[in-house]
């Protein structure tokens, strides 16, 4: 079977797909990278504007050139022939190289960020130095490496969301959806924050603030030092923490309600972002197998007990025990999050019992005793909070969560797992969203009666790795916590049996409305 | 225990082996000889194109057969010997069944052409007639040019496949238009513009003469009926199926195209039932050909057959027609009946629209004199199967369909809608007549 499989793959020699006019623009592209490398390797520029513009204007021409070259005088349509072909979208030698390169920038940018030119107090030389002007301009002070950081991200879901607006020109919702998180990284996360930091002065002093980044993904969004300067900066400052809360609490659930978790993860977040456009050609690498789905639902959804515990604990830690002085104290807040907590437990439990499957049910239920235990212990007994020291939980996630997982493993790996392998298997906000997709949600994919012809294209460009045709072939609509409604698998599906929709909760999952074609009678017995 | 052997791991016969399991303990095993595993047939040409891998196509994980009790056995039967109910493997080897379901599937339907028993002369409906187009067909300097002779289905994926690697593809196809026998002309025009606009050099009202070898047995050329000669490495025969019954020759089972079977899916034979491409039915259903060769019909007559298997006796009775396709860019789908030119009965009416970019159509066919509904073909526009199986249940009419199509649209969301376009021109229509 295996060496059938392989033989096909070896006699099979298609042409090779990359034009002239590609190559070209390819060239351009690794010109403008090529100046970057340059930077990093010493060369000191001496127009530094001049040259950081040419670079990120190389950059985002040759792409979009790239692109343009390739899919411009195609056929309105999908255009995947060739993806299992190819070295760099199907494992080959060119996918671990650009894994290895990106996993190495990673390293530096988190542990080694003196290796990119990151000097103290903006004494800065390499690569950050060359973006020092574009800071300046913007923030007023010079780059850092996250500034550098940003500013590439940035450009990437720019210059890679044309390419996917062209790739997918035919597709309406595609190309909305990929202009929203376009303007969202621009704006929310590149622009607006360095402009915020700008208003700064001696009487006003916001922390660096990316209004869409929610916590649990940002989750130092509740640290001392932030809240500390949020309250500092009066009214604008407890209006944003404020949102902050309000945003998980009130916001996402009533969003998520109207239309499922998409609104978030493939509209508006930027490692969603990312995942959609640079991480496009990409997608079908996801792992679509059962036990990937096992192991998605532990450990995302350890990761999102981890961070509330981080975040209780850290909150807790800050908190003083007078409540004379202020009225929300360490164990105020433990009651505020006990409450919070039971009653999401308790409602979902006597609401939605059924719909919950097993494991998640027994899941739930582990995670929500460990939880309550934690907090029962450090209320009853009033040892060190949660077994654990705050500031080592809050080190630890920022380590293994926070820079491993979701930058070095999440990005990193593209080539290799797939683009959301951090959405899948890391992101907390992901697990909240996808928790309140599941349960509470007018959103699903509707399946075409019996249209299905279980090709698997659904399944296969699926990026969260849900094996979507398995519901199709059943005449099942799909409801799945992972789903971010990205609407590939209706894009690529080619017998139209998927579709987007949000619609009334009733017979959302409804399995029994199967059209499968035979008379009503048979399907009665089938459904039984 | 009851054994129920089944020779054939389709759709039919996979659907039949699971609805079984679901219902019963008996023991189950599904003999094929073409792949290891049930893959989906309709898949082949995404694996080719490198859009999936084989993997990708088949439906179930291979630990899915060991979970449910499914035994597989790969070998192909021989004889099937219904006194002693025992199967005869080609490569020796039999195996005892109680009840035996064959859902054997078809093969490629040939002509007796000259020359077609020539390398590089090939189908394209088994696993082994895909790994058969990558040796003769890998890249366009191997094979810069096929002939695909049969203007269908098949041919137009095959022609796809094909185009993707940049191999010249000439079309043969009897017809005025591509698929021409079944759909209505504009249809079938808009489709044929649409082949070109691929590059595929389609040749209309031709048809196949020979086909010419070299030296060494590989296909040189083929000769139309009109004399002309088109060389190429490749030809692929896409005149569509025949039910695969060649292994039953010796056997008592009653054949005539395909095998025959009665509603209940039961052969002449008692405790041999036929499903899926290879059944026959006694009596054509409705409109329904006695031999349908499509995907869901297999599956639903697996379904039914399972009934009946874990004494339930159930009669197949498929519902409203329906079906669907992808013609390179465009997509197909229809909804109960809409007959092309020659096959148009004679109560029958149609309603054309078509938008200015050659992309979409859309034919509602109904009855002349009272005006119900009879059925749609929907091209670049998907359409809710439920919303049509329902409208033709209740016998709506051709006004109603068209008032509110809005309700059966199925395209993603944002989409431009053309219904009120189509309304417009079906009033006008009436305006004029
Ligand atoms: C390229 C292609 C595209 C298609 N696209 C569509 C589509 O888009 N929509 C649609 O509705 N239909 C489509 N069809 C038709 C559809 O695939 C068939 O109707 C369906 O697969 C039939 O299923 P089946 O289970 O009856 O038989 P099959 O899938 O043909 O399975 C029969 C199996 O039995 C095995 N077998 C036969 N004889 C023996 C023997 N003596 N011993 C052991 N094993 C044996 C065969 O090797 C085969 O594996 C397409 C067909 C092809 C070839
Ligand atoms: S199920 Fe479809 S919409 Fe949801 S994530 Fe997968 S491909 Fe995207
Ligand atoms: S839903 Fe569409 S893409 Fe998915 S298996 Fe079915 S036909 Fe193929």
């Amino acid at each position: 079977m295996s060496t059938i499989q392989r033989n096909m793959s070896l006699t099979g020699e298609p042409p090779k797909t990359i034009n002239t006019q590609q190559k070209l623009a390819s060239a351009i592209g690794l010109f403008g990278l090529a100046l970057l490398l340059l930077a990093l390797l010493n060369v000191n520029f001496p127009n530094k504007s001049l040259w950081l513009t040419a670079s990120l204007v190389a950059i985002g021409a040759g792409t979009v050139w790239f692109s343009i070259a390739a899919y411009a005088h195609k056929h309105e349509g999908i255009k995947n022939d060739g993806v299992y072909f190819k070295s760099l979208t199907s494992k080959g030698f060119w996918a671990w190289i650009l894994g290895i390169s990106l996993t190495l920038f990673y390293v530096l940018l988190y542990w080694f960020p003196q290796y990119l030119g990151l000097g103290n107090n903006g004494d800065n030389t390499d690569l950050v130095a060359l973006f020092d002007p574009l800071s300046r301009f913007l923030n007023g002070g010079p780059a850092s490496q996250w500034f550098v950081y940003g500013t590439l991200y940035t450009l990437a879901i720019l210059a890679f969301g044309i390419k996917f607006i062209l790739k997918y020109c035919h597709n309406k919702y595609e190309k909305l959806r990929t202009y929203s998180v376009m303007f969202f990284q621009l704006g929310f996360a590149f622009l607006i924050p360095e402009l915020m930091f700008r208003l700064n002065n001696d009487s006003l002093s916001l922390p660096y603030y990316d209004l869409k980044n929610i916590w649990p993904l940002n989750y130092y969004n509740f640290e001392q030092y932030r809240v500390d300067q949020f309250i500092s900066a009066g009214d604008i400052g407890v209006a944003l923490l404020i949102f902050g809360v309000v945003s998980i609490l009130i916001i996402t659930p009533i969003l998520t309600y109207k239309y499922g978790k998409r609104w978030y993860c493939s509209w508006v977040c930027g490692c969603g972002g990312l995942a959609e456009t640079a991480g496009d050609p990409f997608r079908h690498l996801s792992d679509k197998r059962l036990i990937a789905w096992k192991v998605e639902r532990w450990v995302v959804h350890s990761v999102l007990v981890f961070v509330v515990l981080m975040t209780t604990a850290v909150v807790h830690s800050y908190l003083g025990d007078d409540s004379s002085k202020y009225w929300l104290t360490k164990d105020v807040f433990l009651i505020c999050v006990a409450v919070i907590l039971t009653l999401v437990f308790s409602g979902t439990f006597i609401f939605k019992r059924e719909a919950l499957q097993k494991d998640a049910q027994l899941a739930a239920i582990g995670y929500f005793v460990i939880i309550m235990s934690l907090i029962g212990l450090h209320y009853f007994a009033a040892t060190k909070l949660f077994l654990f020291n705050a500031e080592t939980l809050r080190q630890s996630y920022g380590f293994l969560i926070g820079a491993v997982f979701s930058g070095v493993i999440g990005v990193g790996f593209y080539p290799i797992f797939g683009s959301r392998v951090w959405c899948r298997f890391g992101c907390p906000m992901a697990a909240i969203l996808g928790f309140q997709q599941r349960l509470f949600s007018r959103f699903r994919i509707t399946t075409n009666g019996g249209q299905c012809i279980s090709c698997g294209n659904c399944s296969t460009y699926c990026e969260m790795g849900i094996d979507v045709r398995a519901y199709a072939q059943k005449g099942e609509n799909i409801v799945r916590a992972s789903c971010v409604g990205c609407g590939i698998c209706s894009a690529v599906c080619p017998r139209g049996v998927l579709k987007l929709e949000n619609g009334p909760l009733q017979k959302r999952i409804d399995s029994n409305e199967i059209l499968l074609g035979n008379d009503v009678d048979l399907m009665n017995y089938v459904n039984e | 225990m009851e054994h129920v052997v089944i020779i054939g791991n389709g759709i039919a016969g996979v659907t039949a082996a699971r609805h079984i399991r679901k219902r019963s303990d008996k023991k189950i095993t599904i003999i094929s000889a073409e792949a290891d595993h049930f893959f989906s047939r309709t898949a082949l040409m995404y694996v080719y194109m490198g859009h999936m891998r084989w993997r990708d196509i088949e439906p179930y994980e291979a630990s899915f057969w060991k979970k449910n009790r499914i035994e597989l056995i790969k070998a192909y039967v021989e004889t099937v010997d219904t006194r002693n109910k025992t199967l005869h493997f080609k490569d020796g080897g039999s195996i005892n069944y109680n009840k035996l379901i064959i859902a054997t599937g078809s093969v490629t339907n040939t002509f007796g052409w000259e020359g077609q028993e020539l390398n590089g002369v090939q189908g394209l409906v088994t696993k082994q007639d895909l790994e058969k187009l990558e040796k003769n067909a890998p890249n366009n300097k191997e094979c810069p040019r096929a002939v695909i002779v049969g203007g269908g289905l098949i041919g137009v994926e095959m022609a796809e496949m094909l185009r993707t690697r940049d191999i010249e593809v000439t079309m043969l196809v009897r017809e005025p238009a591509f698929w021409a026998a079944v759909l209505p002309k504009p249809e079938a025009e808009m489709i044929s513009q649409h082949i070109i606009s691929h590059g595929v050099d389609l040749r209309l009202t031709t048809e196949l003469e020979k086909i010419v070898g070299d030296a060494h047995g590989n296909v040189k050329a083929v000769i139309t009926k009109a004399g002309e000669e088109i060389p190429c490495c490749v030809v692929g025969i896409t005149t569509g199926v025949t039910p695969q019954i060649s292994f039953l020759e010796k056997s008592k089972i009653e054949t005539g195209k395909g095998i025959l079977v009665n509603r209940h899916l039961e052969t002449n034979v008692e405790n041999v039932y036929a499903i899926g491409d290879c059944a026959q039915q006694r009596e054509p259903i409705g409109q329904r050909p006695p031999v349908e060769a499509v995907w869901y019909t297999g599956r639903m007559m697996g379904e039914t057959v399972a009934q009946t298997i874990c004494g339930n006796p159930f009669e197949y009775n498929p519902g409203n027609w329906f079906n669907s396709a992808k013609f390179f860019d465009i997509e197909y789908q229809t909804y109960g009946w809409v007959f092309s030119d020659k096959k148009r009965k004679e109560y029958e009416a149609q309603f054309h629209w078509e938008c200015t970019k050659d992309l979409r159509c859309v034919t509602i066919s109904y009855h002349k004199e009272n005006n119900q509904f009879l059925g749609i073909n929907t091209f670049g526009i998907r359409m809710r199967h439920e919303v049509f199986d329902r409208w033709l249940n209740e016998k709506r009419s051709a006004d109603f369909v068209i008032q509110n199509l809005k309700q059966a649209n199925f395209d993603p969301e944002f989409y431009k809608k053309y219904e009120s376009e189509i309304q417009n021109q079906f009033i006008h229509q009436f305006e004029n007549a």
